[in-house]
């Protein structure tokens, strides 16, 4: 076992892991922040995804290791400091951008980072930046069009389908 | 997933170094090497990070071209290389879904060489050079087959460099489940002609398509490629395409290719 530490949700943290442990289990496990979701374990669903060093990554598929003394960003550390909804995710429950929620903190986490580099995406952006996060229940409309609103589009005219 | 001793390197010389230890590996974006691990299909006894090497990293402007260096996410190349090889940073931009590209490397790409994968047709059709360790390696010596490289046992890409064509786009026909290409092509018109490079339709991996070369230095029209026809023999073949589908592909992506690039 060896000893990591990085900064979680704006805390230091640390914990002993092994080599092969993932930067998922070490968040779910190590810290009890389960809100990362595993779907697959392959690097296909996105319902790991983190921001590491503000950057979208899939947490399945990274070892802790390898991003110690990193900035880590996870769904628990999206809220507001006084635990309201964030716009993003007050977009998300607005336009029924959920359905069972296993995907959502993985959509969240993508949407979020893809605001950031680009804070006024076309509709075709938003599908492409969402590219790498599967949802099994909503059909992703929704989920685009709550990305659009969050950005301070005007989604009124988007026919909810 | 076996267990192994995690190591992060800050410089090259010790990431070779502990490259020398009995059943050690590279680990670069990991974005491959995970899901083999995970499999089992690759089991190493120590895992040499490369991300924490920053003379491994980047991408700019050199002798020969332009140089990225082997640990440099396709996100990176995607923004960086966009001024000065726009066919190179749409083709790393295109990679998978953005999780992906935030943390796969070139390095990992070209030396893992998935006869599906992007960035084998872009070094190729390029003419490019991979610099490891010990030497320069011409693109057209390096790709040898399927998940097949000139690289020997602890040999390791350091950078890659690409001479900037005057001409060239990267047209990509989609798996859309594993986002690979189902079949990829990459035209590069240069001072010197014409090269085309097919990923993800080759049973031997990635390959240049001579005909097409000779038609379209000759003349860099789509038309100029209307009578080539392209052997379905030794394709690929899975449940995503037979041979047939994929030959025909060939030549209407190498079509779609020039005239995005002309
Ligand atoms: C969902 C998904 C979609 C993808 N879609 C695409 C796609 O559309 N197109 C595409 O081209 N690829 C795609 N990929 C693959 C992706 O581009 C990987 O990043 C790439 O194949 C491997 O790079 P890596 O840096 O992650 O390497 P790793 O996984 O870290 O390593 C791969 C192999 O290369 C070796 N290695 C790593 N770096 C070096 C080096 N510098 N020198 C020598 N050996 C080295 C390792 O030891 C290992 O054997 C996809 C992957 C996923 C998970
Ligand atoms: S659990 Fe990581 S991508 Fe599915
Ligand atoms: S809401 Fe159920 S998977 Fe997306």
């Amino acid at each position: 076992m060896t000893k990591v530490s990085m900064t979680v949700n704006g805390k230091s943290v640390s914990g002993e892991v092994e080599g092969r442990t993932l930067l998922s289990s070490f968040l779910r496990d190590g810290l009890g922040l389960t809100g990362t979701h595993i779907g697959c374990d392959t690097s296909q669903c996105g319902a790991c995804v983190v921001h590491v060093d503000g950057r979208a990554v899939k947490s399945c598929t990274v070892f802790a290791l390898d991003v110690a003394g990193a900035q880590v960003k996870t769904i628990e550390g999206m809220a507001n400091p006084d635990g309201s909804l964030s716009v993003l995710q007050q977009a998300f429950q607005d336009n029924h951008g959920l359905q069972c929620g296993f995907c959502t903190p993985g959509m969240v986490m993508s949407a979020a980072a893809l605001l950031a580099d680009n804070p006024s995406p076309t509709e075709a952006e938003v599908r492409h930046g969402l590219e790498g996060n599967i949802c099994r229940c909503t059909g992703y409309h929704n989920i685009v069009k709550a990305v659009l609103q969050a950005s301070g589009q005007d989604v009124s005219k988007i026919a909810a389908e | 997933m076996h267990n192994f001793d995690f190591v992060k390197p800050a410089t090259l010389a010790d990431a070779l170094a502990a490259l020398k230890s009995d059943g050690a590996q590279a680990l670069s974006g990991g974005q491959t090497l995970i899901a083999s691990m995970k499999q089992r299909l690759a089991a190493p006894a120590t895992l040499v990070s490369l991300t924490g090497i920053p003379e491994l990293k980047g991408v700019c402007i050199g002798e020969g071209g332009l140089h990225v260096g082997a640990a440099t996410p396709h996100a990176e190349v995607a923004r960086e290389a966009a001024k000065h090889y726009p066919a190179l940073a749409a083709l790393a931009g295109g990679i998978g879904d953005p999780q992906v590209r935030n943390r796969g490397t070139i390095g990992g790409s070209i030396a893992n060489n998935d006869p599906s994968a992007c960035y084998p047709a872009g070094v190729l059709a390029s003419g490019a050079t991979i610099v490891t360790n010990r030497r320069r390696i011409a693109a057209d010596d390096y790709f040898q087959g399927l998940f097949t490289t000139a690289l020997h046992e602890g040999e390791i890409v350091t950078s890659v460099v690409f001479p900037i064509p005057q001409k060239a786009a990267y047209v990509k026909f989609d798996q859309p489940a594993s986002r690979f290409a189902l079949t990829g092509v990459f035209v590069a018109k240069t001072a010197d002609g014409v090269r085309v490079a097919v990923t993800g339709a080759g049973g031997d991996g990635v390959f240049r398509w001579t005909e097409a070369e000779a038609a379209l230095s000759a003349n860099f029209a789509a038309s100029a490629i209307a009578g080539l026809t392209v052997s379905p023999d030794g394709m690929i073949h899975d449940l995503h395409g037979t041979p047939a589908y994929r030959a025909h592909l060939v030549k209407v992506l190498t079509g779609h290719a020039v005239q995005a690039a002309a």
